[in-house]
């Protein structure tokens, strides 16, 4: 079995390798050098150092996109994990039809977010429209109803990865706490959740970091109105990309600042998540 | 063991088998073509409104020449985006479109000098090609007006007609009569102003395009790096009145789209539409004696002698980079567009003058062989012509950038749901301060 495996690694890594390299290391290595370049299309890039750079960080819209950015992580972080685990609970406890539950709650992440994003601002709009305004004119309605939508949209996906948590603690453990005459509560925070900590740290990392790289919501939803209030980090760099003659090398080197800023606070959040957990 | 391993080869090696013909086939597919050393076309389409017609046309020219066209239309609104990413491939549009001076900035690396073409000496007037120095970069296709059309039926139910409309002053005073009697006529003055991406473009732009136009003309420029702003009062007149005499309250404008504006048009909910050439198909329903178009009034001097905005966005330019023999089919196919009665009654015929008996484009061209259209609001825009009234040009192609467009909408938006003099200030802002910004901007690049 082994000398089979050392003799024909090659057919099992190569289709995989060719195209993760075709897939993503190439284009992510010609992403990074067209940061440093000035160009209209892929093909005539012209080299001009820092440049883009510098345009990148005098642009003030893009520091007030990453404070709303990371405003929306904060809450939709917390908001949709403590809910997608209550939910959890709940869909593990011996009730009737929790499949058909999970199911209904799983079932909005199957919808993209263009449509999420469009089907949400009619329901949003026909309510406002009852209090004489509209989701494009308050920045503070647009956060929400990012948030809602966001929230609305991964709870269940979120859950999902939770019950499975859930399903594999030992029944054992939580017994043996029950014997020692821990109570309801002390068995959820002692027992319960440090035995949950890798789908707390899966679930955490998801949810940071889709909050980092939301678009099609965003563009959708509130498309940054009113004047740019609602703007997210890859709606911004969007924009750049394609709002003005000539600052594609701009967008392209917001976009290398924003996978630096994502991998970044992706790191920090695993490190402290993954230190918190346990071994069974 | 063995066997599953070499199963495992065999099946990698087939899938490596159909990349490689994929790219094979393609590549003898292109060789063959060059081999008649005839090129061939790749037209990227702007309008999607016209493409069957295209589609139609370029199938006409291959049985005709043998040359191969293929056109692709961009989805509204993502034209520039599909051209970048199409220009970036190996196969790349032969022939593409700029919407004027300001688009062509991106592009004219990439345009070829059509000074000695064909097509280039068809035009009627040298206005209609679009330079970047002595080179003849763009050819301009289409002409088209935008003005206000209105329902004709409605307009005499309020007890109005068209020759009550000579100024920026009489359409206030019908639109607010209107206003002040529609609970008893069932209808509004205007159509809802949406701004939705849908629609927004109407007054972002469009209806942008009148102060700027004036201010040109009593500076005497045709562009600018710093927008003074002069007629930003009447701007925010006719705002006032597109926005305060509709079918629709102004604080729910950032929900209206195109299609609502052309719904309560054609159900009679409203007189005044602003829109061009282009919609005539979407508001023919209401019959064509029923139609009519008044010039855009902003109350400003001169304006007795206004006519509608006319002009061209829509260039076409050929590919300096593509191969020569693609270079040279590609003029060869706009000559014909430009020359042959089959193309030019597809381009310029609307009912059953494509070959196949559909609707034709409908379009007005600067070309020596344009056919008379039988477009109502086209010849609604000669008429004025004959009347001799000015055409308002379009100066919008001079706008800056598309953020500062989309800055304006955005303000005209805010301004529209709470219309307080601060929030006119943030209009005022974006177009004068943002005009500056983003002309510096896109200088420094």
């Amino acid at each position: 079995m082994e000398k089979t495996i050392k003799r024909y690694w090659p057919v099992f890594l190569i289709p995989t390798m060719a195209a993760f390299l075709i897939g993503f290391i190439v284009p992510f290595a010609e992403g990074i050098y067209l940061s440093f370049c000035k160009f209209t299309t892929i093909r005539d890039a012209e080299f001009v150092g820092f440049q883009n750079y510098i345009d990148a960080f005098k642009d003030s819209t893009f520091p007030d996109a990453f404070k709303f950015t990371t405003l929306f992580a904060i809450v939709t972080l917390v908001l949709i994990n403590v809910l997608a685990f209550l939910v959890a609970l709940a869909l593990t406890q011996k009730i009737k039809g929790t499949n058909i539950f999970r199911t209904v709650f799983f079932m909005p992440n199957l919808i993209g977010g263009i449509v999420l994003g469009y089907v949400w601002q009619l329901i949003f709009d026909a309510i406002f429209s009852k209090f004489d305004t509209a989701l494009k004119l308050n920045e503070v309605l647009g956060f929400w109803g990012l948030v809602i939508l966001v929230c609305w949209q991964q709870i269940g996906y979120m859950m999902i990865v939770y019950i499975a948590g859930l399903q594999a603690i030992p029944e054992d453990i939580q017994e043996a706490a029950m014997i020692d005459g821990a109570n309801r509560t002390q068995r959820l925070f002692r027992v319960t959740i440090p035995n949950m900590m890798p789908s707390i740290t899966i679930c955490t990392f998801l949810t940071i970091t889709n909050s980092f790289k939301l678009f099609d919501q965003n563009l959708a939803l509130t498309g940054g109105e009113p004047l740019h209030k609602t703007e997210m980090l890859a709606l911004n760099i969007y924009e750049t990309f394609y709002g003005r003659v000539g600052y594609e090398g701009v967008g392209q080197a917001k976009a290398v600042v924003f996978f630096i800023l994502v991998v970044a606070i992706g790191l920090i959040q695993l490190k402290i998540t993954r230190s918190k957990e346990v071994q069974q | 063991m063995n066997k599953k391993g070499i199963a495992a080869l065999g099946l990698s090696l087939m899938m490596a088998g159909t990349m490689l013909t994929g790219c094979g086939s393609g590549d003898s597919d292109g060789a063959g073509k060059k081999a008649d050393a005839k090129g061939s076309v790749y037209y990227l389409n702007f309008k999607p409104e016209q493409d069957t017609q295209w589609q139609e046309l370029a199938k006409v020219y291959t049985e005709e020449t043998g040359v191969d066209v293929t056109v692709v239309t961009a989805a509204a609104g993502q034209y520039e985006t599909t051209l970048k990413s199409e220009m970036g491939k190996s196969e790349s549009p032969t022939l593409f479109q700029v919407n004027g001076p300001v688009g062509l900035a991106s592009w004219k690396d990439y345009c070829y000098d059509l000074g000695s073409s064909q097509v280039y000496k068809e035009l009627t007037s040298e206005d209609f090609a679009l330079k970047d120095g002595d080179k003849v970069a763009g050819i301009g296709y289409v002409i088209e007006s935008y003005g206000i059309i209105y329902n004709k039926e409605l307009l005499s139910k309020a007890g109005y007609t068209e020759d009550d409309i000579n100024s920026f002053a009489d359409l206030k005073k019908v639109a607010e009569d209107i206003t002040a009697k529609s609970d008893k006529l069932g209808f509004s003055a205007f159509t809802s102003a949406g701004m939705d991406g849908s629609s927004d473009w109407r007054f972002k732009t469009h209806l942008a395009n009148l102060p700027i136009y004036y201010e040109y003309k009593a500076d005497g420029i045709d562009t600018t790096d710093a927008i003074k702003g002069t007629y930003l009062d009447n701007y925010k007149n006719v705002w006032d009145l597109y926005i305060n005499n509709s079918t629709t309250d102004p604080k729910q404008l950032s929900t209206k789209t195109g299609d609502d504006a052309v719904a309560e048009f054609v159900s009679g909910q409203a007189v005044f539409y602003q829109n061009g050439t282009w919609a005539y198909s979407d508001v023919s329903s209401i019959g064509d004696d029923n139609l009519g178009m008044l010039p855009i009034y902003i109350g400003a001097d001169g304006e007795e002698n206004q006519g509608l905005c006319t002009g061209s966005e829509n260039y076409w330019c050929v590919n300096a980079k593509a191969s020569e023999e693609d270079i040279q089919a590609t003029l060869d196919f706009m000559e014909w567009c430009a020359t042959n009665d089959t193309a030019l009654k597809a381009i310029c015929g609307s009912k059953g003058a494509m070959p196949s008996g559909a609707d034709g484009m409908g379009f007005v061209t600067p070309f020596k062989k344009n056919l008379e259209s039988t477009n109502l609001l086209v010849n609604i825009a000669n008429e004025y012509v004959a009347e001799g009234k000015t055409p308002v040009s379009w100066n919008f192609t001079t706008m800056p950038s598309e953020q500062w467009k989309n800055d304006l909408g955005s303000a005209l938006t805010t301004y529209a749901a709470d219309q307080t003099d601060a929030n006119w200030d943030l209009v005022k802002s974006a177009f004068v301060d943002g005009w500056a910004k983003e002309a510096a901007a896109a200088k420094s690049k």
